[in-house]
């Protein structure tokens, strides 16, 4: 009973803390909310001028939709990838942000993280949703595959939840962690097919004797398993390969896990070293 | 009633002193491991219990832990060793308004702020009237909290907060804040939930202030506890044994300013006590001679001495001088004292200045002004009152109903 209790004034409290983001965020700026949707169609039409239209990037057919539309192509990757930097960046500043009230107020502190991923999440949720309109329009029928993306949605949603975690408290021990964390968000873009298709990664890559299974090692990358299934189901209407949702569900359940251990490994002593 | 509403077992808690506090992977790698630090002991095997349904005080020296214990029960900090528990609600008052959000309206900061203290949106639905109410701020309330004055933020933090209708309530000096109408509205509000029989634990400076709210008080010291009790005894022995003998040099008390034209100077003010010794320390009831040295270098005819007494909040307390009570000096000349001997000291518990002056007989001409030039401190004594206030009038209580001689005339 008493858990119970606790867990709904959590859940006041989680509701609370989402909306001071949401509200707080684009108070003052005269286009408020739009941002969170000119942002990444801001995105999406530079790529799509620079990789589609100059560098003429080679991206799939969809197969079995035939849709050929390199901005529909990008976004399928690039709305799943912004949704997991988003949540890296924002939680490195969830606890060191709210510095003041770890010191003085005691409530759970996992709250703060939880709200970052949510009010990220609604702006996610509202993403996915314009790209749908925006893939029927272009005839792609993706109404039926809604609900395996739904999965993938909350999927991707614990897979960077376990990161926030991590990332949040990390950084309060290492304050450089986040300029690190810049660094490797780069070198992740590039290493997930979001501008380009997964198919330019060769299975066998030679050097001289040796061949390498590229596309093995490339694939570890969990990140390449969740945009190719939100590209299976949106952009190519089929359902993703088995052994790719498996592998991610284990990424996403084991990160999840691991980022409350590491939470509640380093929690005791944030008040006294924010 | 009689149960522990806090219960601290054994208590300890140390912080880490960084010597070098570089928080960086280069820092954390070069040195195979964190920064150097040294170990502070806060708080070292601490037990006590907080009866529910008293006010209870921690006192203490800075440093001596007790802000380190108010969080360590307000779950904030984890302590290392030993056991905190709380029965019922709680609620800290550490800061108030922490964690409004500038930009969001006071509305929506309440909202806000009370989930962050606990509250469901249903209790803060039900208690949103109140809570405006009390803060006084009914027309601001749909403004942007960056807009308020500072005053009305803390009024809007304290409102909350103490609206959260906590069992156990913590509070740490945030109560010297706002105005003086807030300040009696606080005093107000913690003097109903006392009636209420809800438990508050308190940390201040202020020994007035604890002595006339707490209950119970303990007294920590370098993180240890020093002594536990009745309020008017861990007070009493607290401040005969940390509040040790001020200097008795006026130069070094002498914070206040002079003036005069210095044909006559007053050179020191002495406090003796009834048996003739000097001293700075005295209790209510005590006999008190206040010796006044002068020095006239020049012959001064029908001079004025005056005395004026002062609590440190600046209240004056009495103020006599010598033409008022007729004893006119006809003539001073080079050194000599003047004294004003009081039976009876009826300066309730506290600190007090004294300022001393010589004037000419018109009371125009400032010969020398010596503003708080000596400090002096009372303890309890006789009569024993310890509820505020700044002097006994020495009254005697009776009455028509039967008593049991029981301490009745203390």
């Amino acid at each position: 009973m008493n858990t119970l209790a606790d867990l709904s004034q959590s859940r006041d409290l989680l509701v609370n803390l989402t909306l001071r983001e949401l509200r707080g965020k684009y108070k003052r700026s005269v286009l408020g909310w739009s941002w969170s949707l000119l942002n990444p169609l801001a995105t999406m039409i530079i790529f799509s001028l620079v990789f589609g239209l100059l560098l003429k990037v080679p991206f799939t057919v969809g197969d079995p939709s035939g849709l050929h539309n390199y901005p529909a192509f990008l976004l399928c990757g690039l709305l799943a990838w912004n949704f997991v930097s988003n949540i890296m960046n924002g939680s490195m500043l969830a606890l060191l942000g709210n510095a003041g009230l770890i010191k003085k107020v005691f409530f759970p502190r996992e709250v703060l993280v939880f709200a970052t991923v949510a009010a990220l999440g609604w702006s996610f949720i509202i993403e996915v949703a314009v790209l749908a309109v925006y893939l029927i329009i272009l005839g792609n029928m993706v109404l039926p595959w809604m609900l395996g993306v739904i999965v993938l949605m909350v999927l991707l949603t614990m897979f960077a939840t376990g990161i926030g975690l991590i990332v949040s408290v990390l950084n309060v021990y290492f304050r450089d962690l986040q300029y690190l964390i810049g660094i490797f968000l780069q070198l992740w873009f590039y290493a997930t097919p979001i501008i380009y298709s997964v198919e330019r990664v060769p299975w066998i890559y030679h050097v001289g004797q040796h061949a390498i299974p590229a596309r093995t090692i490339y694939s570890i990358n969990p990140m390449v398993g969740f945009v190719g299934a939100f590209r299976a189901l949106l952009y190519d209407l089929r359902f993703p390969a088995w052994d790719q949702l498996a592998y991610i569900t284990i990424w996403s359940v084991a990160l999840l896990a691991i980022g409350f251990a590491v939470f509640r490994k380093f929690e005791p002593r944030l008040a006294e070293e924010l | 009633m009689g149960d522990i509403a806090v219960s601290v077992d054994n208590v300890s808690k140390t912080f880490r002193l960084y010597h070098d506090r570089n928080q960086s992977l280069k820092a954390a790698v070069m040195r195979r491991g964190r920064a150097r630090y040294e170990v502070f002991q806060a708080l070292d095997g601490v037990s006590l219990e907080v009866p529910a349904g008293t006010t209870y005080g921690l006192i203490g020296e800075n440093g001596s832990g007790k802000s380190t214990l108010l969080k360590c029960m307000a779950r904030i900090l984890r302590p290392d060793g030993g056991k905190v528990e709380v029965n019922g609600k709680i609620s800290a008052l550490l800061e108030l308004g922490a964690g409004f959000h500038p930009e969001l309206s006071g509305k929506e900061n309440i909202y806000l702020n009370g989930a962050i203290l606990g509250l469901g949106a249903k209790d803060i639905d039900r208690k949103y009237d109140d809570i405006v109410e009390f803060a006084g701020l009914e027309k601001f309330i749909d403004t942007p909290v960056k807009n308020y004055s500072s005053g009305m933020y803390v009024r809007l933090g304290f409102s909350v907060a103490i609206n959260v209708d906590p069992d156990v309530l913590l509070v740490d000096e945030v109560l010297a804040v706002g105005d003086e109408q807030f300040q009696r509205r606080c005093n107000e509000k913690f003097a109903e939930l006392r009636s209420q029989n809800k438990t508050i634990v308190v940390v201040s400076h202020g020994l007035g202030l604890m002595r006339t709210i707490c209950d119970e008080l303990a007294w920590l010291e370098h993180g240890k506890l020093r002594m536990a009790g009745p309020a008017t005894d861990v007070i009493d022995q607290y401040i005969a044994e940390v509040q040790t003998d001020r200097q008795t040099d006026p130069d070094a008390e002498g914070n206040g300013a002079r003036w005069g034209s210095g044909e006559a100077r007053i050179e020191q003010i002495e406090l003796l006590d009834g048996s003739g010794r000097t001293t700075n320390r005295l209790h209510t009831g005590d006999q008190l001679t206040i010796r006044v040295h002068y020095q006239a270098d020049e012959p001064i005819d029908r001079p004025v001495f005056g005395l004026a007494m002062y609590n440190l909040e600046g209240l004056l307390v009495t103020g006599p001088n010598t033409r008022e009570a007729g004893l006119v000096p006809d003539r001073i000349e080079g050194a000599g004292t003047v004294d004003l001997t009081i039976d009876r000291l009826m300066l309730l518990p506290g600190t007090y200045d004294i300022s001393a002056s010589l004037y000419d007989y018109a009371i125009v001409h400032p010969f020398d002004f010596r503003q708080r030039a000596v400090r002096f401190d009372v303890d309890a004594g006789t009569p024993h009152e310890t509820f505020g206030g700044v002097m006994s009038l020495g009254g005697r209580w009776s009455t028509t109903a039967g008593t049991t001689s029981q301490s009745a005339s203390r």
